[in-house]
């Protein structure tokens, strides 16, 4: 980067828990249902009615905070944080302020493209809190009003905050995928950004060096981002904004004219436009709820939450390099995948004894059929043992890595195994014997190749090499090069 | 301690609530009043107690995450001041929420 200035980026990510009813109600999560049908007098705010804390939220929000190295105080309380917007009926959003379920957290990130050195970025807080319901403005009917749907209103969500550490949209980036994954594994979330479980605001401004000293451009906060991709343009293209508008009015953060600002991701200019901003949040007056008590969670809790993670991404991508020596890129592309079919590609390496040669058939043959039929690794009907049992023969010399393929493909056309599918391709694997013989034939019937190899043109033996696939294409070329070279010299 | 006429405009508009002037002078001496009120308990030596984040002496109250029967939806929407068949109608909401 050369870039005459310092980008500093922090996110705020909303993750939609994957609970089967809402935080404080037993209303249904689905999401889809017909408007307004998911509702009840607790999520709808009417008088009289009293919340009562969802568990399984309260576990998949420990489980995350712990995974990301978070501190878990002893107890957590429940706020109500006041504002007035149509989609929140109650007029203030169940959250958490001063006490929040977790804090100091990092999540470490890395590039296995070396684009940046890994990292970690520290997690200001993890807290949990009620989502609003849905606004559409009504167009067709052209009257002006809106509609609001109140579904979603109350679904737990996990608010989790990082420190300003990431310094690039690259990095960000990084950040958001690591996340996701780690929440993948986790099985706390769907992370459907589509459905809107998954929600990214970003905060960013610059650090430029100027000859009077460092100064930093107002922090805007940049919303709307409908996928990864568009966090990463829209942190670009606001970087590149902020610059310019600095050097146009040189407005510095904290100036008059300075302070932070909103603005909105418009996917279809690919700018990004200012915001209507709510209330400052010192106006959100904050107080404890009343109808909800504390959690409180001991040390012993926290270690059997520790103990039950399971091996999360970092440490796996670590494993797959150090006991199946596959690279760090291999080991990226295997972990992304999930851990179905990294356990699948460890049971193949286990079986045929190499990892590199299991890497390159898993990330080239299995995965390009699952992506061709949009389908995962459960449903791929070789199993990892089958598959060994086929790179094994290639190994052996028994089929060329391009028969192997063929083999594969009638494996999964017809389900067969890998000798009943190799003599259905009327494959079958050549002895010592036979092939002695045809190499013998092919040399007595090309003196001139015999010749050019004995005067130290070895290339000429490929010549034979298309003869012998002719006469039988189960030969392996490989063999029958060197069986020539061996025959020749013996002559 | 007082509280200023500034200081219940804010917190009134922030409760959407339209007050007059006369609402506005009456509303600034009875908050005041009431906070005065409150105002006596630092005349206490609270040094030795706790804080409280709670009244209750209370804590993990859950339930168990099994769906419930919703309202209906004709129900749901019945005391709204203005509905569709689906939803609730609004002065249009400008932005994003
Ligand atoms: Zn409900």
């Amino acid at each position: 980067m050369t870039e005459p200035y310092t980008i500093i980026i922090g996110l705020e990510v909303h993750v939609q828990l994957s609970t089967a009813s809402k935080l404080f109600c037993g209303c249904s999560t689905a999401f889809g249902s017909p408007a307004n049908t998911q509702t009840c007098p607790v999520c709808i705010g009417m008088p009289g009615s009293l919340p009562v804390m969802n568990r399984e939220a309260m576990a998949l929000a420990l489980k995350t905070a712990v995974a990301l190295n978070c501190e878990i105080p002893r107890r957590t309380k429940w706020d109500r944080k006041q504002y007035y917007y149509p989609d929140l009926p109650k007029g203030y959003q169940i959250s958490q302020f001063d006490l929040p379920l977790s804090e100091k957290g990092y999540l470490t990130i890395s590039d296995s493209r070396g684009r940046f050195e890994p990292k970690p970025i520290r997690i200001i807080r993890a807290h949990l809190e009620e989502d609003a319901g849905k606004s559409m403005h009504d167009e067709v009917a052209g009257k002006g009003d809106s509609r609001i749907d109140l579904n979603r209103t109350g679904t737990p969500l996990l608010e989790v905050v990082s420190e300003p550490d990431l310094r690039s949209p690259v990095e960000a980036r990084a950040y958001l995928d690591e996340l996701k994954l780690l929440l993948n594994y986790l099985d706390v979330s769907d992370c459907n950004m589509q459905e809107g479980s998954l929600r990214v605001d970003a905060n960013i401004n610059l650090h430029i060096d100027t000859p009077e000293g460092p100064v930093a451009t107002p922090i805007v906060e940049v919303k709307n981002m409908n996928s990864f991709r568009a966090v990463e343009r829209a942190l670009d293209f606001e970087a590149q904004r902020q610059y310019e508008v600095w050097q146009e009015t040189g407005t510095i953060m904290g100036a008059p004219g300075g302070h932070k600002t909103t603005r909105g991701w418009d996917e279809t200019a690919q700018v990004t436009v200012p915001q209507r901003t709510k209330e400052e949040s010192s106006d959100y007056r904050y107080f404890p709820d009343p109808d909800l008590v504390p959690v409180t969670t001991t040390e012993e809790q926290v270690e059997a939450i520790r103990a039950g993670l399971g091996e999360l991404p970092a440490a796996l991508r670590e494993r797959l390099q150090k006991t199946y020596n596959v690279t760090p890129y291999d080991a990226d592309v295997l972990v992304n995948q999930g851990r179905e079919l990294v356990d699948y590609f460890t049971e193949l390496a286990d079986r045929c004894g190499d990892g590199k040669m299991a890497a390159n058939w898993v990330e080239q043959d299995v995965l390009r059929w699952l992506n061709d039929r949009q389908i995962g690794i459960g449903e791929f009907s070789v199993s990892a043992d089958a598959l060994a049992g086929l790179l094994e023969k290639i190994k052996g010399g028994d089929l060329t890595t391009s028969r192997g393929r063929d083999v594969l493909t009638a494996m999964l056309d017809s389900g067969q195994s890998v000798d009943a599918a190799m003599r259905k391709l009327g494959i079958q694997s050549v002895d010592q014997n036979e092939l002695e013989t045809l190499c013998g034939e092919l040399l007595a019937a090309n003196p001139k190749v015999v010749e050019d190899v004995k005067e130290g043109r070895l290339k000429a033996v490929g010549a034979l090499i298309g003869q012998a696939k002719s006469r039988n294409p189960n030969v392996n070329p490989g063999q029958v090069r060197e069986l020539c070279l061996k025959l020749i010299e013996r002559m | 301690m007082a509280i200023s006429r500034e200081e219940v405009k804010k917190v009134s508009l922030l409760a959407r609530l339209q007050l007059s002037d006369a609402e506005l002078e009456t509303m600034t001496a009875q908050l005041g009043d009431i906070l005065g009120y409150v105002e006596l308990l630092s005349e206490l030596d609270t040094d030795k107690v706790e804080p409280m984040a709670h009244a209750l002496d209370v804590s993990n109250v859950f339930r168990d995450d099994k769906v419930r029967a919703s309202l209906d939806r004709g129900e749901a929407l019945a005391n709204a001041p203005k509905h569709d068949d689906e939803c609730y109608r609004v002065p249009a909401v400008l932005g994003d929420g």
